[in-house]
């Protein structure tokens, strides 16, 4: 992937300047963008969310969503004007010589047509290609990015294979006609660590055989560290750096790229576990089922007042299935919940209040856990008037407390709605919700997951210091290797609705490492460049040489 | 944003939707000052033609037809309206409940709603208003249980997908009662689709009505009304007269009026994203 700078570039882009529509004005997204990308080179953009990533990539097929549009600039591809090409023409070029890859493969699918009937339409329909050899072709590439049985997975619908598997397949579509540029749009965001390994070598691989173009989009720069040659960052639609990938890693120039680069080195004290005191929640060799499929094996924890305990696992590994025991909402089949010595009725409709008022729960997405009907001061003072019958003036004045608690100006933010706040606000609204009912414990349910890095940090802080204050002991459940080396005081590693492996942070980190919590932890991306290289080495997976494949 | 604001920029159908709908309910509201002779007062001819003295003729037993005309805005609308809200009343909150209650209580209704609405409604009320006879308050009572199975169905769709949402899971763990739950966390989420809901029932019970009034099974006789006013006149149009049409065109009206702003609020609305 050489980058030849005397030679025409394949996407120039100049001054670009894109505009959204929302709240009965337009708002500028993209405030003058330069972007060059040479053929063969990968370009990787980086930002938080509402940086202009996703438009400014959309940009690069002459296309904006509904409701933006551009107002300046130019965007050419191979020398073809694309903010001016008539449609007809764009049309040919999208799909046959640029293609895109979404977050979310499997939004993006038709669940009503066999995946490889997808897969060639393109090729057949403007590629000029007899449908057997796009078949072949599209076996072909299946092969090349390593999914299982690949003559026949093209057969199955969207909803029969995995949500990795489903990935990769859409990558493969993308190359279908092989094309000069590939964008890629968060392509392994919604997906498990381990498998975002698989899809990132797979990525890798097919556009080094291809030799095309492309620009990965992510908020996660170890991965695009991965896959990137320069990467640019971005913040609220404009540049704020660009760079070589390892001199930017190595020697990032402003102070917003460092403070992206920092964002990891956030951690706690480890406290110690108190073993002989009595645990303030327990959980005896628990089962569960959902129907007959049965979620959770044999699950026990204990976790102490004032501790954090970290619950990490991919999906469909029983993680959230263990909080809903715990709250209540999922009936066991088998085992029980203590708490504070005391078994807890299965249903939380028969708990009593103080019961529920002890064990409170933060969710993952701030947004549906949020009212967006209420105000902030009835979100937050709901708990208040309905556990401890506070009301009026002094409901009022303890929401104000809270807010301040969050650090958030309870001035402003009182008689606000939650579609008024961003992101991060409202997880912090969450939490205070929380706190409002004064509990012992609070689940965290991948509290951090939805927001981005700086944001999630900020969240992190401010959940540890509350438990400083007020002594809470937090279940946190994530999937994010980081997040349990900031806060975890104890971890459980579970797969598969088992508790595979458990112990402080400093003996879960410390190797020799049980061997799912070694490929779990082997696969965080690490900022590193050359990681993913020495990683897949490690893991005797095919190297990017050994599967270049004649075309 | 506020509401003057709302009405500025919404679009002329709308404007005219709202407008028409204005004038029928102020001349509901004033009938007795506007109509120049009483609902039920025979004061020359049958039949006599538009004139000075005689608005737009007289009916067949020698009525004012304007003052009738004007007298069953009221009586029409008026009995459409409360039908109307005893629907959304009945439906719209055993649909919230099904949805937030789930299991027996969900299944129990729904099934009862299905038995309902596989007996055509058209026919189900004729049967039902013939036995109970056709008093204004049966009348009411039928037709909105009938359209309170449509209502049901409707506010429980859009009530199953507000309850799958975390705020309403955090309510419940917080150990809240059933009416917190419908009245604080899934009505609020729920009210556009069901207002937009409302306009149009509106239609359709006034249709409703209107067409069991022309088969004879609707508001009695005297009582002024559009439907019974076109059948009882009916006769005229033989002769070229178009005075019978003009109570359907006042139900054609305020038909589509509503649903002009139905469409407009809908379109504000919708799902359940925030306007």
């Amino acid at each position: 992937m050489t980058v030849l700078n005397h030679e025409k570039p394949l996407l120039e882009i100049r001054d670009l300047h894109i505009e959204g529509h929302y709240e009965d004005a337009w708002h500028p997204l993209i405030k003058g963008i330069d972007l060059t990308l040479q053929r063969g080179e990968v370009l990787g953009l980086i930002g938080e969310s509402g940086a202009g990533k996703s438009t400014l990539g959309l940009a690069a097929m002459g296309y904006t969503r509904d409701g933006c549009r551009i107002t300046g600039g130019s965007v050419q591809f191979d020398g073809i004007d694309l903010l001016r090409a008539k449609p007809e023409a764009l049309r040919k070029l999208r799909g046959l010589r640029i293609a895109y890859v979404a977050q979310s493969a499997a939004a993006s699918f038709n669940p009503a047509h066999r995946l490889i009937d997808q897969h060639v339409e393109t090729a057949v329909k403007n590629g000029g290609m007899s449908r057997a050899q796009a078949m072949a072709e599209a076996v072909e590439l299946y092969r090349v990015l390593r999914l299982p049985n690949p003559e026949q997975i093209g057969q199955r619908y969207p909803h029969q294979v995995s949500g990795g598997q489903l990935q990769r397949v859409m990558t493969a579509m993308a190359m279908a006609c092989h094309p000069d540029l590939i964008i890629f749009d968060e392509p392994t965001t919604a997906l498990d660590v381990t498998t975002q390994i698989e899809v990132l070598a797979a990525i890798r691989d097919a556009v080094a055989t291809y030799g095309s173009a492309a620009i990965y989009i992510s908020h996660d720069l170890a991965v695009v560290a991965q896959m990137a040659d320069r990467i640019m960052v971005l913040r609220h639609g404009k540049l704020v750096e660009e760079a070589e990938t390892r001199k930017m890693l190595g020697d990032p120039q402003e102070d917003y790229t460092k403070s992206l680069w920092a964002v990891r080195s956030f951690r706690t004290e480890p406290k110690p576990c108190p073993a002989q005191e009595k645990p303030l929640l327990e959980l005896r060799n628990s089962c569960a089922s959902y129907g007959h499929q049965p979620v959770l094996h044999d699950v026990s924890l204990r976790l102490h007042r004032g501790q954090t305990l970290a619950v990490i696992g991919e999906s469909g590994s029983g993680k959230s299935s263990t909080a809903r025991l715990i709250t209540g909402l999922l009936a066991p089949t088998s085992g029980q919940v203590l708490y504070d010595g005391e078994a807890l009725p299965a249903d939380f409709r028969q708990r009593s209040k103080e019961q529920l008022r002890r064990i409170q729960m933060i969710y993952q997405i701030p947004d549906t856990a949020l009212n967006p009907r209420q105000r902030i001061v009835d979100i937050i003072g709901r708990p208040l008037t309905f556990y401890l019958g506070l009301k009026g003036k002094a409901m009022r004045a303890r929401v104000a407390e809270l807010l301040e608690m969050i650090e958030l100006d309870p001035a402003t933010f009182m008689e606000r709605q939650p579609r008024e706040l961003s992101g991060g606000q409202k997880q912090r609204v969450c939490i205070a919700r929380a706190l409002a009912a004064d509990p012992q414990l609070i689940i965290c349910d991948e509290v951090t997951s939805a927001l981005d890095q700086l944001v999630a940090e900020g969240v992190l802080k401010l959940l540890n210091r509350i438990q400083q204050q007020l002594g809470v002991a937090y279940l946190f459940i994530t999937h994010d290797v980081a997040t349990v080396r900031a806060i975890a005081d104890e971890v459980l590693v579970m797969q598969r609705g088992r508790v595979v492996d458990h112990g402080s942070r400093s003996a879960i980190f410390t190797p020799p490492h049980q061997d799912y919590t070694a490929l779990l932890f082997s696969s965080e991306p690490q900022m590193d460049p050359d990681w993913l290289d020495r990683l897949l080495v490690s893991r005797t997976l095919p190297s990017s040489n050994s599967t270049l494949v004649n075309v | 944003m506020s509401l003057l604001k709302l009405l500025v920029r919404a679009p002329l159908s709308a404007k005219f939707g709202m407008l028409v709908i204005v004038l029928y309910i102020l001349v509901a509201l004033f009938a007795p000052v506007l109509a120049p002779y009483g609902e039920t007062q025979v004061v020359g001819e049958g039949f006599a033609p538009w004139s000075g003295e005689f608005l737009l003729g007289t009916d067949n037993l020698g009525r004012d037809m304007f003052s009738r005309l004007v007298f069953g805005a009221r009586n029409t609308l008026g009995i459409a309206f409360l039908t109307t809200v005893l629907a959304f009343l009945l439906g719209g909150l055993s649909g919230l409940i099904a949805a937030i209650k789930g299991g027996w209580v969900d299944q129990g209704l729904s099934r009862l709603v299905d038995i309902l609405m596989a007996i055509p409604q058209l026919i189900f009320a004729l049967l039902i208003l013939s036995v109970v006879g056709t008093t204004a308050t049966s009348l009411v009572l039928v037709i909105a249980l009938l359209d309170a199975t449509r209502v049901f169905r409707l506010s429980r769709a859009v009530a199953m997908n507000v309850v799958v949402q975390d705020f309403v899971e955090a309510a419940r763990l917080r150990g809240e009662g059933l009416w917190w739950l419908v009245a604080r966390e899934v009505l609020p989420n729920a009210a556009a689709p069901l207002i937009a809901e409302f306009g149009l029932r509106f239609c359709f019970v006034f249709l409703f009505i209107s067409a069991l009034s022309f088969l004879g099974l609707g508001i009695q006789p005297p009582t002024a009304d559009w439907g019974s006013m076109v059948r009882d006149n009916a006769v005229l149009i033989t002769f070229g007269d178009i005075s019978p049409l003009l109570p359907a065109l006042a139900v054609a009206l305020i038909t589509v009026s509503v649903n002009f702003v139905v469409d407009w609020m809908l379109h504000k609305s919708s799902g359940l994203k925030e306007c």
